[in-house]
C-alpha cells in the first residue's frame, strides 16, 4: 500500500484563500465578490493586495451573483465567496439564468459545505449543493479534498471557460496530496490500487477513505481508492476500469445520497455496467449542531463507516 | 442622429413587428413592448454609441440590458432593424430551433443580447456587474438598463439598488418603465410600488422623469439629460411614464394585453392603426 501523510491539518477554505491570493498576482482578469464573509472565506489577502479588483457586496447574494454575471461582459473572471448553503440554494435562480444559461465565466467558490461546518447547525450545513449544481447544465462541479488540492483547484479553474461550482470546508483536517500537483479538471486520482472494492471519494471523505483501506488491508482486504474531486464531468473511464476490476463500489461523501456523487457514479455504472453499490453519504436527513467530529461519526461518514460499507458490498458481490 | 421623420416610421414598423410577431405564434407580450418601443427606438438609433461590427466583446461600446426579458417583441426587433441580426429572423419568434426565444438569450448566441433575462429582478445586478467592469477596464462608456415597474417587486433589485448607490456606480442608467400595470393588474392593486421618486433617492440615486415616454422627442431629451448627469458619483434613475399598449388604441390603458397575442381580426385592426413605414420582414 501506498504511504500517505498528513503534513500538518489545514483547512481547505485556507486553500482556496491562498490559490486565490496566488491567481491576483499573476492574472489581472481575476476579480473577487464577498457577501460579508472575507475572513470566513480567506480572502483578507487578496482584498488587501488587490482592493480595486476585490468587491464586497455585504449581506445579499443574489446581488453578488448577477453582479458577477455582469462582470464576465468585458473579460473579467469573478470568483465569488461565501458559504456553500449561500452560494447555491439561496440564489439557485440567479445562477441559473444569469450565469449557467447565460454561459459565463464565473466561479462560485462556496466554503463551509456540509455537516463538518460544525456548531452553527442544519440552517447553515448544507448537504444539497452538489445535487443542485450538478443539475444546471454547463456548470462544472469540484469539491476538493484538503489544503493542496483547494489551492491548485482554485488556480486551475481560472483558466477553464465557464461557469465552475468549487466546493470546499471548514475544519483542519489532513492535508496529504502533493503541494506542487497540477490540478486536471475532469481527472480522477487513484490513490491506493486495490482488487477487492473500490472506494470513491469526493471532499473531505477522500482522507476517511486512506484511513478505511489501511483497516481493510489489516483485515486481508485489498481496496482501491479514488479521488474524485470533479463530480461534473465525472471521470467515467477511471469509475469503469476500477469496477471492472474490483466488481463493486463504496462512494462517499459529505452530502445527501439524493443528488450526490454516488448517484453519479450509479449512473455510470447501470448504463455500462452495473455492479453493487453502497452509500456513504447522509440519508436524507437535515444536519443538527455538533463539532464536526461528533457529526461525521453519527450520520455516518467517516473510516469506520466506510469499512462497513465496504464489507457490506464485498459480500454482495 | 437620423432624421426625426425616419424614426418615427421605425417606431410604427417596429410596433408592427411586435404585433406580427406574437401573433403569428399566437403567444408573447405585445404590450410593454408596445409601450417601449420609443424608448429602444431613441437607445439604440440615437443614444448609444456602438461600435461597428457587433463583436459583443462588451468593451469600447455603451451596453444594454433588458431585465423584464418578456418584452424581448421590441428588443428583438430593434436590434434586427438597428443591424445586429437579418430581420427576416423575427419570423422565428418563439419557434422551435430559433435564436429569438421567448424570452432573450445568449445561449442561441443572438447578437445583441448580454445575458439571458425573463426571471425578473435580475438585470440591475448584471448591470451593475457590467458597470464595475468598464471602471477597472478605464473604458468610459455607459451602461443601460430597462426594468419594468412591477419587477421591482422581486427584492434582489433592492440589494442591487443599495448597492450601486454605495459603491458610486455613476456610469450606469436604469430606467424604469413606469406604466402602472402588470400581468394581474394595476400595480397599486398587486402590490402597491410606493413613491419610486422618494424610494431612489433614498437609496442615494440621482432620480429623474419622464412624464411622456412614447413621445420621441422627450424620450430622446430625457436620457440625454440622464447622460449629463453620469460621472458625478451616483448611479441614475430614470422614471419613463410609459403607455402600455401604445399606439394600438383598444390595447391601450389596461394590462389585458401584457401577455396575449390578438386574434387574425384584432391584429388587421392594429396594424391598420400603424400602416408599414419602412417594410414588413
Amino acid at each position: 500500500m501506498k504511504k500517505y501523510t498528513d503534513s500538518g491539518k489545514k483547512d481547505t477554505r485556507s486553500g482556496f484563500g491562498a490559490g486565490l491570493t496566488e491567481l491576483g498576482k499573476k492574472n489581472e482578469d481575476v476579480v473577487a465578490l464577498c457577501a460579508d464573509l472575507t475572513g470566513s472565506l480567506k480572502m483578507d489577502e487578496f482584498k488587501d493586495n488587490h482592493p480595486d479588483r476585490f468587491f464586497q457586496v455585504g449581506i445579499a447574494e443574489a446581488n453578488m451573483m448577477g453582479i458577477a454575471a455582469g462582470m464576465t461582459i468585458g473579460g473579467k473572471i469573478p470568483f465569488t465567496g461565501t458559504f456553500a448553503n449561500f452560494s447555491t440554494g439561496r440564489v439557485y435562480d440567479q445562477i441559473r439564468q444569469s450565469i449557467a444559461y447565460s454561459h459565463k465565466n464565473v466561479k462560485i467558490c462556496a466554503s463551509h459545505a456540509g455537516l463538518t461546518l460544525g456548531e452553527d447547525g442544519a440552517t447553515h450545513q448544507i448537504l444539497e449543493d452538489i445535487g443542485l449544481m450538478k443539475m444546471l447544465p454547463g456548470m462544472t462541479v469540484i469539491n476538493t479534498c484538503d489544503y493542496n488540492q483547494t489551492k491548485a483547484a482554485t488556480i486551475a479553474i481560472a483558466d477553464h471557460f465557464g461557469p465552475v461550482y468549487l466546493r470546499f470546508g471548514r475544519p483542519k483536517v489532513a492535508n496529504f496530496t502533493p503541494e506542487d500537483q497540477t490540478f486536471e479538471i475532469g481527472k480522477a486520482v487513484q490513490l491506493q490500487e486495490g482488487s477487492d472494492v473500490t472506494i470513491i471519494a469526493t471532499g473531505h471523505l477522500v482522507w476517511e477513505a486512506l484511513l478505511a483501506a489501511e483497516t481493510l488491508n489489516e483485515q486481508g482486504v485489498s481496496a482501491e481508492v479514488i479521488n474524485i474531486h470533479t463530480i461534473k464531468p465525472l471521470d467515467k473511464d477511471a469509475v469503469l476500469k476500477s469496477v471492472a476490476k474490483t466488481g463493486c463500489v463504496v462512494t462517499a461523501e459529505e452530502h445527501n445520497y439524493y443528488g450526490g456523487l454516488g448517484e453519479s457514479v450509479a449512473r455510470v455504472m447501470a448504463e455500462n455496467n452495473p455492479s453493487p453499490q453502497e452509500f456513504v453519504a447522509t440519508q436524507d436527513t437535515f444536519g443538527e449542531s455538533g463539532t464536526p467530529e461528533q457529526l461525521m461519526d453519527k450520520y455516518g461518514l467517516n473510516a469506520e463507516a466506510i469499512v462497513k460499507a465496504a464489507l457490506k458490498v464485498i459480500a454482495r458481490k | 442622429m437620423p432624421d426625426i421623420s425616419y424614426l418615427n416610421d421605425l417606431i410604427i414598423q417596429v410596433r408592427r413587428d411586435i404585433l406580427r410577431q406574437v401573433h403569428k405564434v399566437n403567444s408573447g407580450h405585445p404590450g410593454g413592448s408596445l409601450g417601449c418601443t420609443e424608448f429602444f427606438v431613441a437607445l439604440f438609433q440615437v443614444l448609444m454609441e456602438r461600435k461597428d461590427g457587433f463583436d459583443m466583446d462588451g468593451k469600447g461600446e455603451d451596453i444594454f440590458f433588458l431585465s423584464n426579458g418578456h418584452i424581448s417583441p421590441v428588443f428583438y426587433s430593434v436590434l434586427a432593424r438597428s443591424g445586429y441580426f437579418p430581420v427576416n429572423e423575427l419570423n422565428t419568434f418563439r419557434h422551435i430551433n430559433s435564436r429569438l426565444q421567448g424570452h432573450p438569450t445568449t445561449h442561441e448566441g443572438l447578437p445583441g443580447v448580454r445575458v439571458a433575462s425573463g426571471s425578473l429582478g435580475q438585470g440591475i445586478s448584471v448591470s451593475i456587474g457590467a458597470a464595475e467592469t468598464k471602471k477597472l477596464n478605464n473604458d468610459d462608456h455607459l451602461v443601460y438598463t430597462l426594468c419594468g415597474d412591477g419587477e421591482l417587486q422581486e427584492g434582489q433589485n433592492w440589494e442591487a439598488i443599495m448597492y450601486a448607490a454605495g459603491n458610486k456606480v455613476d456610469n450606469l442608467i436604469v430606467t424604469v418603465d413606469y406604466n402602472g400595470q402588470q400581468i394581474d393588474g394595476a400595480t397599486e392593486n398587486v402590490l402597491p410600488l410606493g413613491n419610486l421618486n422618494a424610494k431612489f433617492k433614498a437609496f442615494g440615486w440621482d432620480v429623474m422623469e419622464i412624464n411622456d415616454g412614447n413621445n420621441l422627442t422627450e424620450v430622446i431629451e430625457g436620457m440625454k439629460e440622464a447622460k449629463s448627469r453620469t460621472g458625478k458619483g451616483k448611479p441614475v434613475c430614470v422614471l419613463m411614464k410609459t403607455v402600455m399598449g401604445n399606439g394600438v388604441d383598444f390595447m391601450m390603458h389596461t394590462h389585458a394585453w401584457h401577455g396575449k397575442a390578438p386574434n387574425d381580426e384584432q391584429l388587421e385592426i392594429a396594424l391598420s392603426q400603424n400602416p408599414e413605414t419602412l417594410g414588413d420582414y
